[in-house]
């Protein structure tokens, strides 16, 4: 029932067409481009992710003061997007699209090797760059701008075309290989696409497509990539090897009990049983140090995020606007889907940090570079006449 | 502003929102809430519904109890003396996995260690599939600092005892040994183990994936030391009489011996030595002979020592008394088809000159007068082929045949101490029957709270005589002269004891005997003489056994303030 009456209120349309002759008056807010509550929610996630990074680090104040470093940065990209109005990024879309896809190729053709797989761009001296990163916006942004010139819901023509611009840098990343973000950027455009209004029994279609191309993708697959997915289905099979991870981390999880054991004091993550406990896996020393009430609390926080990034998206006065924008929160929520479920074991291993919290810049850069992007949709659209 | 934008020409603005989009949004909020649903579910599953299985394992991961040493009880002597101690020593080990492979660092870890590079790497290389190795057990606290200081990785310490004996050899076989464990493996060690042991405490710890201790969590038992453990023995005595048997051993060439002193008063044993023996401090190049405390776990054919013990109850009949006379001549006599024979041809004898002169032929005269299996039960009543229970592992009980279809022969060599074994510490216990009124004692190895009261065993009147009867038989002009101890009166019984093997009597083998009671007028101590085989010539009890006994029961009256009780004689103390 409550979902009902939430589905109502999101799909209600909040934006009146303003009174005939008269504006608004523009708050600072607006003024600035910002919208104060999900700034405020993102701030509230991006202090309480510092603290567990503390903890999850070994108490190593230096990392927390590179990711508040990062989170700097983050914000400072969120407040600059913000400032660019949609028809802007709208026009810019195809040229970005097209310099994302231009530096994947060069990766793919003179990539530094980083991490076993290729994925830095380096400029020597001056930069270090994931370009997949700037494919997670660029993307949507992409196919956003393309369908909103299109009667919608997309025809069969129109799709030909998604699937054209989503592919070619979908394949591109997981051949880098990076299965984690080109599911990430396979989400963000399959979003676009289906907010856009793909039918139904089209979806129904693809679905099927989908799951029968399973298979196939296990051929391609890396091998570290099938040890995953084994692992995933059977942790126990290789307890000491590939399993540890999932197994120390559900160990971690599940023995915080409902109110965890207190900050700095998890044994499994104190004691460095717990790899990548600062990365990827954060959720476990959450989960560990702060129970079951952290974890809530956490996603709870996340659900806030999203349900206002979607009534921002809603609310946005284009086409174009709403689907980026809708494709840019739901990205988000993947984020976290697919990390809680990895680390809670209920999906395979699949390298994608929990946004904000684990340890690392780029992500958290294109983020709230993302969440800058959909700001500007709010606070231009007001500025936009119908 | 244009709204609807051909498809041709690209719009210079975002063309506005499209009907449509709407119920998307509200479908992907039920998408986003119903994907956090899975997620609560699972985490909930995970917090709630495993949660005392995962904690358990998380526990399992990093709890562990651990260990804390006992000290083990010490072993006195009945004045406080300490006779085995514990000392702290740290024991080294190392996890193979964790030691250095580099050769320069593993060079100064053997050469702290003592041994050479290539020993010490061929060991880690056997090991290398472990993760625990000993590098050296029981090191002394500084040397295994000096290696801990090297801060090597891998390398770990562990606080232990190790048993220490200040008197090495003297009391060797006595109080056994502990292993490398601290656990008892011989003697008293192993006897009273449970009770010197203590129980080792448990703390709980927690240790990180690397096995290192991290935190203290909480003591779970608190160590318990073992009891100090008072034995009856008396240090000064022990070391004297284990001076005077290992000489006399030596001086006649015997293959051991074994010496038993007991207090007359109370049945504790004063001194307990046996040669050979060991240093249980350096256990290397044992003779596993040295580890028998023979006056406890074996036993022999006590032969003429057991005299007195028959007359006890030829006395105790009624049938005669001290002026009975036996006709022991021609020196030989016949019983059924064997042949029992004495020294030489002593006549006629009295009680008294039978026992002085050792007479076979006497006590067996005397012997098969009595009707009944007096003899047998005396000994009996003296506790010979009973355990003495004294706790002490491997005690020997002693047979003594039981009186069922006896021939004479056999009642007849049991009254001169064949057919029956004993071991030295029943022979002594038998004998403050007689030192003690009649009333037997109970051997300790404990130091006793109180004198125990003891079982009447003989008539008191008798054993009075028979007191009297043994300080003749060691006057100045008997074979036991020897046994005589300026300024005290003392009486004894000699005993030589041919050996047997497997194919019976040894010609030429002998046991040489000595049993003696001082001082006479109040016994205080008795003592048992034992020498395995003495060589060269002397072999008789009074020439090998007797002087031992006279030497260590004159030392220990005078350690024991004894007043002496011989005024009148000519070798009493200058």
């Amino acid at each position: 029932m409550a979902l009902v009456v939430l589905t109502r209120a999101v799909r209600g349309h909040p934006v009146r067409p303003p009174e005939s002759g008269m504006v608004r008056r523009r708050g600072l807010w607006t003024r600035i481009h910002l919208d104060p509550w999900l700034l405020l929610m993102l701030l509230t996630l991006m202090a309480a992710g510092l603290a567990v990074l503390y903890s999850a680090s070994g108490q190593r104040l230096d990392v927390v003061i590179a990711q508040a470093t990062r989170f700097g940065i983050a914000l400072a990209a969120l407040v600059v997007l913000a400032q660019f109005s949609p028809a802007t990024l709208y026009r810019w879309a195809p040229v970005v699209y097209g310099a994302a896809l231009l530096m994947l190729v060069a990766v793919e053709v003179m990539g530094d090797m980083g991490m076993g797989a290729q994925r830095w761009l380096v400029i020597p001296g001056i930069i270090r760059f994931q370009p997949s990163e700037l494919m997670k916006l660029a993307m949507p942004m992409m196919l956003a701008a393309s369908l909103s010139q299109r009667e919608l819901p997309p025809r069969w023509r129109d799709l030909l075309v998604c699937a054209a611009i989503m592919a070619v840098p979908v394949l591109l990343i997981a051949r880098q290989p990076d299965l984690g973000t080109s599911l990430l950027v396979l989400c963000a455009a399959a979003f676009v696409v289906l907010l856009a209004g793909l039918s139904w029994r089209l979806i129904a279609f693809l679905g099927a497509l989908a799951a029968s191309a399973l298979p196939l993708l296990w051929l391609n697959m890396h091998d570290y990539q099938r040890q995953r997915v084994l692992t995933f289905l059977n942790p126990e099979s290789d307890p000491l090897g590939s399993g540890w991870n999932i197994i120390q981390s559900t160990t971690a999880i599940g023995s915080g009990g409902v109110f965890g054991k207190g900050w700095l004091q998890g044994t499994q993550s104190q004691l460095e049983f717990l790899p990548e406990r600062h990365t990827d896996f954060i959720v476990a020393v959450l989960g560990e140090e702060f129970g079951l009430v952290g974890i809530l609390l956490f996603l709870t926080l996340y659900l806030l995020i999203v349900c206002r990034g979607l009534w921002l998206a809603n609310a946005a006065q284009d086409t174009f606007g709403r689907l980026l924008a809708g494709s840019i929160v739901l990205t988000f929520f993947i984020y976290v889907f697919v990390n809680i479920g990895m680390v809670s074991g209920i999906l395979p291993v699949v390298g994608v940090p929990l946004p904000l919290v684990s340890y690392g810049g780029t992500s958290s850069v294109t983020l709230l570079a993302g969440f800058g992007i959909l700001m500007s949709i709010q606070a231009h659209r007001r500025l936009l006449p119908r | 502003m244009r709204a609807n934008a051909s498809d041709a020409v690209t719009p210079r603005r975002p063309p506005p929102v499209q009907p449509l989009g709407g119920g998307r949004y509200g479908f992907m909020l039920v998408l986003v809430v119903l994907a956090l649903g899975v997620l609560v579910g699972r985490i909930v599953d995970l917090h709630v519904i495993d949660r005392t299985f995962l904690q358990g394992q998380g526990d399992a991961r990093t709890l562990r109890v651990e260990s804390i040493s006992a000290h083990r009880g010490m072993i006195t002597d009945r004045h406080g003396e300490p006779l085995a101690i514990s000392t702290p020593v740290v024991t080294l080990w190392a996890n193979p996995q964790e030691l250095p492979p580099d050769n320069i660092q593993r060079l100064m870890l053997a050469q702290a260690l003592g041994t050479d590079l290539n020993g010490f790497n061929a060991r880690v290389e056997r090991y290398s599939e472990r993760e625990f190795m000993y590098l050296r057990r029981q090191m002394t606290p500084e040397a295994a600092q000096r290696i801990l200081d090297l801060n090597l990785p891998g390398v770990y310490a562990q606080n232990e005892y190790k048993r220490y004996y200040p008197s090495g050899e003297v009391t060797a076989q006595l109080l056994g040994v502990t292993n490398v464990d601290d656990r008892g493996q011989e003697g008293l060690e192993l006897a009273y183990h449970p009770y010197l042991a203590g129980t080792p405490g448990k703390r709980r710890v927690l240790k990180d994936r690397k096995g290192q201790l991290v935190r203290d969590l909480h003591l779970l038992r608190e160590a318990k030391p073992g009891g100090d453990l008072v034995l009856s023995i008396d240090q000064r005595l022990q070391y004297m009489a284990y001076r005077e048997l290992k000489a006399s051993v030596a001086e006649h060439d015997a293959d051991g011996g074994t010496l038993v002193m007991m207090d007359a008063r109370t049945g504790e044993v004063l001194a307990m030595a046996n040669q050979p023996s060991y240093n249980p401090n350096n256990r290397a190049g044992l003779d596993p002979r040295g580890l028998r405390n023979q006056a406890i776990v074996d036993v022999f054919e006590p032969g003429s020592v057991m005299k007195p013990l028959a007359m006890a109850a030829i006395l105790e009949s009624g049938q005669f008394d001290r002026d009975t006379v036996v006709d022991t001549s021609p020196g030989w006599m016949r019983i059924d088809r064997y042949t029992i024979r004495d020294v030489r041809n002593y006549g006629e004898l009295d009680l008294a000159g039978i026992l002085e002169k050792s007479s076979n032929i006497g006590m067996s005269k005397l012997v098969l007068q009595l009707d009944d299996p007096l003899v047998a039960d005396k000994y009996r009543a003296l506790g010979l082929g009973q355990s003495p229970e004294t706790g002490f592992p491997g005690e020997a009980t002693g047979s003594l045949p039981a009186p069922v279809r006896w021939s004479r022969s056999q009642w007849a060599a049991l009254s001169y101490g064949y057919g029956l074994s004993v071991s030295a510490l029943q022979l002594a216990s038998a004998y403050t029957a007689i030192a003690n009124d009649g009333v037997r004692l109970m051997p300790s190895l404990l130091k006793l709270p109180e004198a125990p009261s003891g079982t009447p065993a003989i008539d008191p009147q008798v054993a009075h005589d028979l007191l009297r009867i043994l300080e003749e038989s060691v006057q100045p002009g008997t074979g036991a002269r020897r046994a005589g101890v300026p300024g005290y009166r003392v009486a004894g019984k000699t005993g030589t004891v041919r050996k047997t093997s497997s194919e019976g009597y040894q010609e030429d083998v002998y046991r040489s005997v000595f049993v003696g009671i001082a001082p006479v007028s109040d016994p205080r101590i008795v003592t048992v003489v034992m020498i395995d085989h003495p060589r060269g010539g002397e072999y008789y009890g009074g020439a090998v056994a007797a002087p031992v006994f006279s030497k260590v029961t004159g030392s220990a009256l005078r350690l024991l303030d004894v007043p002496p009780d011989q005024h009148d004689s000519a070798s009493s103390t200058p």
